[in-house]
């Protein structure tokens, strides 16, 4: 044909520039795909490729492949290409479309991966409702594995886990995934569409590009079943498989808009722009700006040698973990090495609670306070469990009327008060525990009043309880030097 | 740079985003939640990404599909969310996508208990998942490292393009400890490899799969000589008083810590005593062992476990010297006084010249 009549000729269907020209997955056959002949996913696959076309998107989409026969989408598809792990493609998907928004990001799943194993994933990425565009290609059956029974079989199909066909009894019923997730807030468009005859396909078609520009619009999650045909595990010729599509699997799974919320649906604002870098320690709280310069030059010359082991111990709500934290704190304050370690879980949970505090101006080796050399017994169960592990020369802080005779021991420094009840006519039983550590820090003398109200300041931020605080530290200082006194 | 006295959990997730980290995917759990809280917190300041995936199966496969697209991301559990998670984590390391992963290990098996356990050595070290394939694994052992080492986990993990794990124990991502931070934050290049959705990133693809066993072997194999180059450069150890040790002690995570403790106290006594203490578990620090084997006379292996780490410990002595094992599990903790009781018995028995006099009439 001389050249100058093709130029009359207009190209208006041609291949999708969304595919690639050749396909790589072997050295030969590179103008075909791995599909059988009749296969639904071909015509899945150009409705896709066109839509991306016509749309515009193709260097921002990103596909994301399932296992099962689609896992060579990537063969297909210039795009960028993510090969998802078996029913977890909208799980990749979300995060794909979070980390890049300005992406366009397809998840294309069969029923097995979908509607079986990755169940939770998609009813999750629905109900969130994910700005990514869902093909989900059911076919009634596993076919990449040799046509074990999906949750899509249908009632009395023969597959080779349902021998005698699917029985409700045994089997459960098929699952209508656009129905369930239609039921959800978060989807804006659900619709199941067929390859059943040409007129299906056309509908199939528009659906499929809707989904995608509903995406491009920011408008949300959107899904489209497509009912496809699967010739060679159904032991049918393609145009009998087609016909099965509309006559029967349609029976089941009735064609339709199920959700459409795209009218009301607002698009999705920009997300805000990121801080600058200069600015990310600042918004974490850990720019030197933030942090206190400390009252390290306040030491005292004679706590060279310091190495304060200190278990807290009590019911919880007694402010244990946080005697233990201020404690630590103001250490640190005052330029020593430090560490505070909670006993955590269930413990908290049943009512007790405890703490190591370690504070040393050698490097903390363990954090672990098991020969406390101050041990700060808030109640007498606390008491009991570790007053024998007290260093010889230590020092027992328990709050009581009396010390208990059985847990008497020599060669410990006791004092026993009632810091809550001090705490109490102070204001507020709370503070018994400032009570408690005014007296321990009386005892050992070492850290700077400056440390102490800065830390303070820092891990109580009501000023109602701090000067509360300040109080009951004042008298449990005042309790040692009466103490002391006495004797 | 000022110290700050904060939690072991905390201090990952502000290393993390210091380190350039945008995306966490998590799912909570005793005890790492704080993790994921904090990073809820932090993350969407940063103009990152928090999402709580409806399972660690989901979060791990949200890791995948963000490290794809090309941002640092990680997640974190602890033993039963890690199990959970091993299917993600072959998929990673067969697509060869960086991420970083935190286990704050738990009692196990099963539902176990949430204290403190080492039990989780096996899945995270050797891979839990199916395949050949490795994962780097660090292992703090203070508050400072939680930090610090989670910064290189973010490096590693992109230099090897290599899902890396740091695995801490409950203790030290619950406990307080001074840390100070770089005061600059990093924003790592988009790699060319990632699918981003843009036309420079178009073409590019994220797999896995390699149907012909020929190019399977030879990816394995390009794989196994990537875990090869790390064992050669990134294995990582620190080696406390050993310089005249006698008796090497092992441990890692918060039994390093103890067993610093025990040395100050065994020596006061009289003992050579040092600890060796892997910080990259997966690469094994080997050669540490090698070189202390010349002087030491044994390895005393600690584990809040029945003995995980211990096998790789025997493996890199191969025979070289006795190696004897303590080990504690349930959640309870090897106490600083046990662990120097065990060390006297064993020191006793190896070198019954180092030991006091006094010391021998008790153990006799």
């Amino acid at each position: 044909m001389p050249s100058e009549t093709m130029c009359e000729y207009e190209v208006v269907h041609g291949r999708p520039k969304a595919f690639y020209e050749r396909f790589e997955r072997k050295e030969d056959l590179q103008h075909q795909t791995h599909y059988c002949p009749g296969c639904g996913h071909g015509i899945i696959h150009k409705m896709l490729a066109r839509a991306i076309d016509e749309l515009g998107i193709q260097d921002k989409t990103i596909l994301v492949g399932p296992v099962g026969c689609s896992v060579f989408t990537y063969y297909y598809f210039d795009v960028g290409n993510i090969q998802a792990a078996h029913g977890r493609a909208s799980a990749v998907a979300t995060a794909a479309k979070r980390a890049q928004p300005g992406s366009v990001v397809i998840s294309y799943q069969g029923d097995g991966d979908l509607s079986a194993i990755g169940s939770a994933e998609i009813l999750h990425a629905a109900n969130r409702g994910e700005n990514i565009t869902v093909i989900f290609v059911n076919n009634a059956i596993y076919s990449m594995t040799g046509g074990q029974a999906a949750p899509t079989t249908l009632l009395g199909q023969k597959s080779t886990t349902t021998p005698l066909g699917r029985h409700a009894v045994t089997e459960g019923y098929p699952l209508h995934m656009s129905e369930l997730l239609a039921t959800l807030q978060g989807p804006v468009y659900i619709e199941r569409v067929g390859l059943g005859d040409n007129k299906q396909i056309v509908q199939a078609t528009r659906a499929v590009k809707r989904a995608l520009e509903n995406q491009v619009r920011g408008l949300g999650f959107s899904l489209v079943e497509v009912l496809s045909p699967c010739p060679t595990i159904w032991k049918l010729p393609p145009v009998e498989a087609q016909r099965w599509v509309r006559d029967v699997m349609e029976k089941t799974y009735p064609l339709g808009v199920f959700c459409d919320r795209t009218k009301e649906a607002a698009p999705r604002p920009e997300p805000a722009p990121a801080p600058g870098l200069d600015e990310i320690p600042r918004i974490l709280g850990v720019d030197d700006e933030s942090l206190p310069a400390g009252n390290a030059h306040r030491m005292v010359e004679t706590a060279a040698n310091l190495d304060l082991r200190v278990r807290v111990a009590g019911f919880g709500g007694q402010g244990v973990l946080l005697l233990g934290e201020v404690l630590a704190e103001a250490g640190l304050d005052a330029g020593l090495e430090v560490s505070w370690l909670p006993s955590y879980g269930p413990e908290i949970r049943s009512g007790t609670s405890n703490c190591h505090v370690r504070l040393s101006r050698q490097v903390v080796d363990s954090p672990l306070v098991t020969q406390p050399t101050v041990l700060v017994a808030m109640n007498e169960p606390s008491l009991h469990k570790f007053y024998r592990s007290v260093t010889p020369g230590g020092w027992i802080l328990y709050n009581g009327e009396s010390y208990p005779q059985e847990c008497g021991r020599k060669d410990v420094r006791v004092m026993t008060r009632q810091f809550t009840h001090i705490a109490d006519e102070l204001g507020d039983p709370r503070a018994g525990n400032m009570v408690a550590l005014g007296a321990l820090l009386e005892i050992t003398g070492v850290l700077p009043d400056e440390s102490i109200d800065g830390a303070l300041r820092r891990l109580v931020k009501n000023p109602k309880w701090v000067e509360l605080d300040e109080r009951a530290l004042a008298r449990g200082r005042a309790l040692v030097k009466e103490s002391l006194a006495e004797v | 740079m000022r110290k700050q006295l904060m939690k072991g959990n905390e201090a990952i997730v502000k290393g993390a985003v210091l380190s350039g980290c945008r995306g966490f995917y998590g799912y909570p759990i005793t005890p790492a939640s704080e993790i994921t809280e904090a990073a809820a917190l932090y993350l969407p300041r940063v103009g990152g990404v928090f999402l709580q995936a409806e399972s660690e199966v989901a979060a791990i496969n949200m890791l995948y599909g963000a490290a794809s697209a090309g941002v640092r991301a990680m997640t974190c559990s602890s033993g039963p969310g890690i199990s959970l998670m091993q299917e993600g984590i072959s998929y990673l390391a067969g697509a060869e996508l960086p991420c970083v992963i935190v286990d704050i290990t738990r009692g196990g098996p099963g539902l176990g208990n949430i204290a403190a356990e080492q039990g989780d050595y096996h899945q995270v070290v050797k891979g839990g998942g199916h395949g050949n394939y490795r994962t780097i694994v660090l292992a703090p052992h203070s508050v400072q490292e939680m930090a610090d080492l989670t910064a290189l986990a973010f490096e590693l993990a992109d230099r090897y393009r290599n899902p890396v794990v740091l695995m801490a124990d409950g203790f030290i991502g619950q406990m307080m400890e001074p840390v100070e931070f770089p005061q600059r934050a990093t924003a790592p290049k988009l790699p060319d490899w990632a699918v981003a959705g843009t036309r420079q990133s178009r073409g590019n693809l994220i797999n896995s799969l390699h149907l012909d066993c020929d190019e399977l072997e030879a990816h394995i194999r390009a794989l196994e000589a990537k875990y090869r180059r790390a064992e050669q450069l990134e294995t990582r150890a620190e080696e406390w008083q050993t310089d005249d040790a006698e008796i090497v002690l092992v441990g890692y995570g918060i039994v390093g810590r103890i067993l610093k403790a025990v040395t100050a106290e065994a020596r006061a006594s009289g003992l050579k005593v040092g600890v060796l203490r892997p910080i990259t578990l997966y690469p094994f620090p080997t050669a540490h062992f090698r070189k202390l084997a010349a002087r030491a006379k044994l390895f005393m292996v600690v584990e809040m476990s029945t003995g995980q780490m211990v096998e790789d410990v025997r493996l890199a002595l191969n025979g070289a010297r006795p190696v004897e094992f303590l080990g504690r599990v349930g959640g309870n903790v090897p106490s600083h006084e046990e662990v120097l009781r065990f060390l006297n018995e064993q020191a006793l028995h190896y070198l019954p010249a180092a030991v006091p006099e006094e010391e021998r009439m008790i153990h006799a």
